[in-house]
């Protein structure tokens, strides 16, 4: 990734390195991913043990599991999201500092899920910019790992400054 | 477990009791405004002290008495349930006493109950809803009640302002989504009922 976008030769340069600021910016962003856990029902539990040791996803930097959206840049949304819930979910998503991502995790919070009710709203994307959905009921650890490095893969391949305001306005709630 | 002999001795004691059945566990019909009463008397002198649920049934926007309340007692002397059915008077505003004052548990079960089926409990302490937020306008578990559910603003106005949702009918795609039961466990996973439409085809006529 980085490498060929850095071009340094040290008997040439010396103590300068000579880059882009997206790739420097995304570089740092993508390997200090802060996650949110908005853990709703039994989603939860499996990105508890992603977070674990047998799983253990510092080893893709973002083992910094913050429970205050002021700290955090990615919301997993792992669970059910009914109605009554939906506005929680919001508020806590703009209450994040941009740049800010979402990792939809799990059936229900992609789609409803088995969830073809009244009080179940039919995918967390209604209320929020989702940035990846996983697939499963639950989804496993691993599963969660790789979106995770899609979203890291997708962090690498933004604007960095354009991101810095996401297409739906949040103002509007601070 | 209950034998005849104190079922007789209970149907006697209280006179506004009817035995209904006890093919699963004894069945008794009260009139709601003997059950407060008779609720209490199973508990000190009984000893059917525990409070296991307070539900209701709708039995149809046609049936003659539309709305009923189901108790479910237990005690932990004779190790069995005894079940309490108990009308509704009114079908458009059905109402029935609250029994938070014999059972303090009987306080959410009435809320929820009140909040599922629309029945008010009479002097209940703190009536409103405990499932659905506030301003819903439906009671879910009515028999008119669609289960995809009915198009409603969402409780905030101002997240509904700048996400442009609402609660809106689930898809059904044919379903209730149902278990044909019986059989190899791979082969009788539920599936759509009717599975000749789904969103991108209209169901047929």
């Amino acid at each position: 990734m980085i490498s060929n976008e850095v071009a340094y030769n040290s008997k040439i340069e010396g103590e300068v390195i000579v880059t882009k600021a997206d790739a420097v910016i995304n570089w740092i962003r993508k390997h200090s991913v802060w996650p949110m856990p908005m853990g709703l029902a039994c989603c939860a539990i499996e990105l508890m043990a992603a977070a674990a040791s047998r799983y253990d996803i510092s080893r893709f930097g973002m083992e910094v599991m913050r429970f205050s959206p002021r700290q955090s840049d990615c919301m997993i949304v792992a669970g059910t999201v009914t109605y009554k819930m939906a506005e929680v979910v919001r508020r806590i998503y703009d209450q994040m500092g941009d740049p800010k991502w979402v990792v939809a995790m799990g059936a229900c919070a992609s789609s409803g899920g088995m969830y073809r009710s009244y009080a179940v709203m039919q995918g967390v994307d209604n209320i929020v910019p989702v940035d990846v959905y996983v697939s499963g009921c639950p989804p496993r650890p691993e599963a969660l790992l790789d979106a995770m490095m899609k979203l890291q893969d997708k962090i690498g391949s933004e604007s960095s400054v354009k991101n810095l305001r996401k297409p739906r306005n949040s103002s509007a709630l601070a | 477990m209950i034998d005849s002999d104190f079922i007789d001795s209970l149907l006697e004691k209280n006179e506004a009791v009817v035995l209904r059945y006890q093919e699963d566990c004894l069945t008794l019909d009260c009139p709601s405004d003997s059950i407060v009463e008779f609720v209490k008397n199973l508990r000190d002198r009984e000893t059917f002290d525990l409070l296991v649920d307070i539900t209701a049934i709708d039995h149809g926007v046609e049936a003659e008495i539309r709305f009923s309340v189901v108790l479910h007692l237990y005690s932990r002397i004779h190790h069995d349930y005894i079940r309490i059915h108990s009308s509704c008077n009114d079908n458009e505003s059905p109402s029935f006493p609250t029994l938070s004052e014999v059972f303090p548990a009987a306080n959410w079960h009435e809320r929820e109950t009140f909040d599922m089926f629309g029945i008010t409990f009479t002097e209940h302490p703190n009536l409103k809803r405990i499932l659905m937020w506030d301003e819903y306008p439906h009671f879910p578990l009515r028999k008119e009640f669609p289960l995809a559910g009915i198009d409603t603003p969402l409780p905030a106005d101002d997240v509904a302002e700048v996400t442009q949702a609402s609660v809106e009918p689930a898809p059904m795609m044919g379903g209730p989504f149902v278990s044909s039961g019986g059989g190899v466990m791979s082969e009788t996973e539920p599936r759509a009922k009717d599975e000749s439409w789904t969103e991108s085809k209209e169901k047929p006529e």
